[in-house]
């Protein structure tokens, strides 16, 4: 199945794309709202989210640029040490474009 | 649900100041945004056509995807696979507000969902691990962050040109570098760090060998998995008496 991208169609496209979207940002909450919040369940909850952003960074190191990896690994560092996000964000993204620069 | 009253209460400063905070971190959504106006005009979207598919539906990598099927026509199938696939995180990261989203009455609860990105939910999930409850920043941060997507989209498809490379500023790495420092300002136990590498293998493993775009929801229930079976020994009689069981 497939949709002609006119005015129409791409109206069409859009609000599927959002009610699909929104069935992502809404799914989860619905489901909870019939589970019961046990202490293993809440345990479920906070290492699922931490590491839904180990999820989400580990792949883009792996199939990242040199650039990709110095942001990553400079930020990091720069975590550790301060414990402050604003330097550890800008000294990654400074670093990824003087690596971009540089080689 | 027997249980009716909804004790979360929502403040308006805090939401305002929220607002404020994330607003330096929405700059760079600014960029991605222009990053994805210019990329939408030249995949044949009209200017409102992408302005009005970022404000519906506010999910970057997801549009950027879209555009990939874009032509004369568009399979519809493979769009909802792929945009579905795409924003599944946000199923896990809903759950994992559900502990404080259960206090709103249901009205405010969906309607602040409308507006749950990464970079908000990072930082409310970030508190809540060190103790605090902080679901203005859903508000306050989404609603910057979304305006500063919707602004950068307009900016994208009639400026586009001003920002020929953003790689080579390295303002493709924003987003990774701001989840980054929120995952490790977080609390690391013994436990989050093993759930920490298990999710990390998982992820890698769904990177390479599971269908595309499977690899967040993979790596992360591979990392809750750690946390159903391991419980933190809590001073609570319940927590600690289940934990024994184990």
């Amino acid at each position: 199945m497939t949709i002609t991208t006119t005015e129409m169609g791409v109206v069409l496209l859009i609000a599927i794309m959002t009610v699909v979207t929104l069935v992502t940002r809404f799914g989860g909450v619905f489901a909870m709202s019939f589970v019961r919040i046990s202490p293993r369940i809440e345990s479920f909850i906070n290492t699922m989210a931490s590491s839904v952003l180990i999820a989400i960074i580990v792949p883009m190191a792996f199939s990242g640029d040199a650039g990709a990896i110095a942001a990553l690994s400079v930020t990091a560092v720069t975590m550790l040490l301060l414990q402050k996000p604003l330097p550890a964000i800008a000294a990654g993204i400074a670093s990824a474009a003087l690596v971009r620069y540089l080689f | 649900m027997p249980n009716h009253s909804y004790p979360y209460q929502l403040q308006s400063s805090k939401v305002r100041a929220e607002f404020v905070r994330l607003f330096p971190i929405s700059l760079f959504v600014v960029a991605f945004g222009t990053a994805f106006g210019l990329a939408a005009v030249q995949s044949g979207l009209a200017p409102l056509e992408a302005i009005l598919m970022s404000t519906t539906v506010f999910a970057g990598a997801s549009q950027f995807a879209a555009l990939e099927l874009w032509g004369a026509e568009v399979p519809v199938l493979p769009l909802i696979a792929v945009v579905f696939a795409i924003n599944s995180r946000h199923l896990l990261m809903g759950a994992s507000l559900y502990p404080m989203l259960k206090d709103l009455p249901p009205g405010k609860r969906y309607g602040l969902l409308l507006l749950l990105t990464d970079a908000n939910w990072a930082v409310s999930a970030q508190e809540y691990q060190n103790g605090r409850r902080n679901l203005e920043v859903i508000l306050g941060g989404g609603l910057v962050l979304w305006l500063a997507w919707i602004f950068g989209t307009w900016l994208g498809v009639y400026f586009g040109g001003l920002l020929q490379n953003p790689k080579n500023l390295g303002l493709d790495m924003v987003l990774g570098c701001f989840l980054l420092s929120m995952a490790l300002g977080g609390k690391k136990s013994p436990r989050v760090l093993v759930s920490w590498g298990v999710a990390a293998v998982a992820s890698l493993a769904a990177w390479k060998w599971l269908p595309p775009n499977t690899h967040v929801v993979t790596g992360a229930l591979a990392g809750g998995l750690i946390g159903y079976f391991w419980l933190e020994k809590k001073p609570t009689a319940q927590a600690s008496q289940e934990a024994d069981q184990s």
